[in-house]
């Protein structure tokens, strides 16, 4: 099972944290989840996989979705403190090419 | 498959490519009649078409693989059965829906709508069937046909595993049972099983089963693991197709940016060239995007990701736009329409965000701009091109949309990522195939361009990622739809004999029969033992009957992936046509070939009664006339044919005999893939 902890940080960056795997069941609901914090307000988001177990390719679809939506509301999605499996999910579909992950939540949206 | 049988198989094929490389081999090096060479060399061409064709034929079914009785799926398996839908009749929908319904493994049956019709849906949901349509997402964007409409479903939908079915196929209860299992093995994508049509006479008037495609030519290609997806009736593994969506997604995003850039610098270029020597302000606004363009490029060339290095991008570009407004809104308006038509730049259903055309790139770059207008085409460059693929429905299209099929590219690219496929010989699903020659013609012509769509887009000699086999496999269909051109020659070489005394070759020595007639035999011998049993006749005769229909394939989707031309595509349609009466106008060229056969026989019959030709080369020729006859007469058959009758099916089923030239194509056949 999954559970996402929301968040909203001082300087309006919202925090999503997927606690369990994160796969082809639970990616409606991350994609959900990120939708709503943009139409919320918040288009600055970072998605933070350090308590991921699992990822699938449903789920990295779901990120890649709510970057878009991100974009398109004039802000953007960073990642940060992926597993190494979750890592190793990155770099077989080249995500990791163009999405660069982060080494923590804070520093996500600086540099 | 019994290892007596694939012995056979393989000494049959190992003689027909000796037999035939000899034969061509010579034909090339000691009789080509050169002084005719406007149809000497046509035909050795031809002829060394046919033997490659053999050649793939044979390294096919040199793995021929049974696999017999199926692995017992794992339990708890989650599956979803599409069935996709476009304009077929509610009723034929819902039939297929219900049999879906009845599959005995667990799964959700969804009805896949591209028509979004309210009845059908209330219906549907009525019995519990789930009814999905596109999402709002694809307002005004591409739509993709068949491969958007699964891709849609995709994102709707959670299962482990999809089976795809078309609205036509009706699945029997044992349809997952007999299939889940192969996925025992991890690293499998997908199972295929054959497409069977129940309306179909056993004489097959339309060459509407492909006997030797779903059997021979399946289990050969999966010996080699590279069992092709033909559309429906297959098991995908959703992690497979999605693995394939993101990993496609990250390549068009580079590809896309890169070139984005490249058109930005040409456009900002382009705007400083026509600055008055006093718009110092707007020289240096654009001097500044000129830096940021340069900068952005050397930071994707060190390796930095992509995304951030856009973001930075388009938040400096879009604070140096703020700074130019009001600096020059003269001609701004003007450029205000081409750069909303910048939105719609992948407009064109058949192409994919990292395959827009070059040139209308290029256009947008040698266009007179105002600065503000070049500063604002360069934003709109990157958002269309940046991470939310601006011109898309969705960011990530698991289903390949380079091709009006979007089987084949799916599944080659499924096995560029190191999947594995199965082909599972069992008749799992039962459809409609069409019943009047012009339907069947735009379906063929349909499958056609899509393959050859796919050899111009994504030639898979040289994808990396597949093995050797597996490209040899993928081009050995590619290869096989280009049997038009030779289908011409073939035609064309004993006219110009039996009526001009025009000999292609230097003689119709005995050199030349020993090596032609051993190679038709065991050509037609191989045939035989690999399609044990299955008729295979009906296939040959429309390789060669359908020619235009190949040829014409051929230059639509020539001038579609290179001319950037429409296809004027086509939906197959299910259900049958008004009576129109005999359509002998679809078929003009076929009439044409026929009586300048006719004529030929004709005026070789006079030119020998004169004296004017050999005896034994007008015979020769005439038989060699006769049997493009024979063949061509399935042609009468297809126009006269009047639909399907339960009762009337007591036609012949003729086995393979002999072919034309030097080989036999399969590419009717071959046409289900």
């Amino acid at each position: 099972m999954i559970e996402f902890d929301v968040r909203t940080t001082d300087d309006g960056i919202g925090v999503v944290v997927p606690r369990g795997r994160l796969n082809m069941v639970a990616a409606r609901q991350l994609r959900e989840t990120l939708t709503g914090l943009v139409e919320g307000g918040t288009s600055r988001i970072v998605v933070d996989l350090a308590e991921t177990t699992f990822l699938d390719s449903s789920a990295l679809g779901a990120l890649v979705a709510g970057l878009k939506t991100a974009r398109q509301a004039g802000g953007d999605l960073r990642i940060a403190r992926p597993t190494e499996s979750v890592l190793t999910v990155f770099k077989l579909t080249n995500m990791d090419k163009v999405l660069r992950p982060r080494d923590d939540v804070e520093g996500a949206f600086h540099g | 498959m019994s290892d007596a049988r694939r012995f056979v198989v393989r000494i049959v094929a190992l003689l027909t490519a000796i037999l035939g490389v000899n034969y061509v081999a010579w034909r090339w090096l000691f009789s080509v009649n050169w002084d005719a060479w406007w149809i000497a060399v046509p035909l050795v061409l031809a002829e060394t078409y046919s033997l490659i064709d053999s050649l793939l034929f044979g390294m096919t079914v040199w793995k021929l693989k049974g696999r017999g009785e199926p692995p017992v799926p794992e339990p708890d398996l989650t599956v979803d059965v599409f069935i996709a839908t476009y304009n077929e009749p509610l009723d034929l929908v819902l039939g297929t829906a219900r049999a879906a319904q009845r599959i005995t493994y667990p799964h959700r049956t969804w009805i896949l709508d591209d028509g979004n019709r309210a009845e059908l849906r209330a219906r549907a949901e009525a019995e519990g069937i789930g009814w999905i349509t596109r999402s709002a997402d694809w307002t005004d964007m591409p739509r993709h046909a068949k491969a958007g409409n699964l891709n849609n479903a995709l994102l709707a939908t959670e299962g482990e595993f999809l089976l795809i079915l078309d609205a036509d196929m009706v699945p029997k209860p044992e349809i997952l049972d007999r299939t889940l299992g192969y996925f025992r093995d991890e690293r499998m994508g997908l199972v295929q099983t054959p497409q069977y049509f129940v309306n179909v006479p056993d004489h097959d008037p339309l060459g509407s089963q492909a006997p030797l495609f779903y059997g021979p030519i399946q289990e050969g290609k999966d010996g080699w693991n590279a069992a092709f997806f033909c559309g429906s009736n297959a098991v995908i593994r959703r992690e497979a197709l999605m693995q394939l969506g993101v990993s496609r997604y990250a390549g068009e995003v580079e590809v896309g940016v890169h070139r984005a850039l490249r058109t930005a610098r040409s456009v900002i270029g382009q705007a400083r060239k026509d600055l008055a020597p006093d718009q110092v302000e707007v020289r240096q606004a654009l001097d500044e995007i000129d830096y940021d363009i340069a900068r952005a490029r050397r930071d994707l060339d060190r390796g930095e990701a992509l995304f951030d290095v856009t973001y930075r991008f388009q938040k400096r570009v879009a604070a140096t736009r703020r700074e130019l407004v009001g600096a020059d809104l003269r001609s701004l308006n003007e450029d205000l329409a081409i750069i909303a038509g910048l939105d719609r730049l992948a407009d064109d259903p058949d192409l994919s965000l990292a395959t827009i055309d070059e040139s209308a790139l290029l256009q947008l770059a040698d266009r007179e701009w105002s600065p503000l207008g070049a500063v604002e085409t360069v934003e709109a460059l990157v958002r269309s091109i940046d991470v939310d693929l601006g011109g898309e429905a969705q960011p990530v299209m698991p289903m390949a949309t380079i091709s009006v099929t979007e089987d084949m590219a799916t599944c080659m690219r499924l096995h560029g990522l190191g999947w594995r496929s199965a082909y599972h010989d069992e008749i799992l699903a039962e459809g409609l195939a069409p019943e009047d020659l012009q339907t069947m013609l735009t379906q063929r012509l349909r499958w056609a361009q899509g393959t050859v769509q796919v050899m111009f887009r994504e030639n898979p000699l040289v994808q990396k990622g597949l093995t050797l086999a597996q490209r040899l496999m993928y081009f050995a269909t590619m290869w096989s739809y280009l049997s038009g051109f030779a289908a011409l020659v073939y035609i064309a070489a004993p006219i110009a004999y039996l009526t001009l005394g025009v000999l292609p070759v230097q003689a119709l020595s005995t050199d030349f029969f020993v090596r032609l007639v051993p190679f038709l035999l065991i050509n037609q011998l191989l045939f035989f033992v690999v399609a044990d049993g299955r008729p295979t006749w009906r296939g040959q005769q429309y390789s060669l009957a359908l020619f235009p229909v190949w040829i014409r394939s051929f230059t639509s989707a020539f001038g579609n992936v290179f001319l950037g031309r429409s296809l004027d595509f086509a939906v197959t349609p299910k259900e049958k046509r008004e009576d129109t009466g005999l359509r002998w106008d679809l078929v003009k060229p076929q009439l044409v070939a026929m009586g300048l056969l006719v004529l030929a026989l004709v005026v070789g019959g006079v030119r020998l009664a004169l004296g004017q030709a050999s005896p034994f080369g007008t015979i020769f020729n005439m038989v060699w006339v006769v049997f493009d006859l024979v063949v061509f007469s399935v042609i009468i058959q297809a126009v006269r044919y009047r639909g399907f009758e339960p009762d009337a099916s007591t036609g012949t089923s003729g086995t393979g005999t002999t072919t034309d030239g030097a080989t036999a194509a399969r590419t009717s056949d071959e046409g289900a893939a």
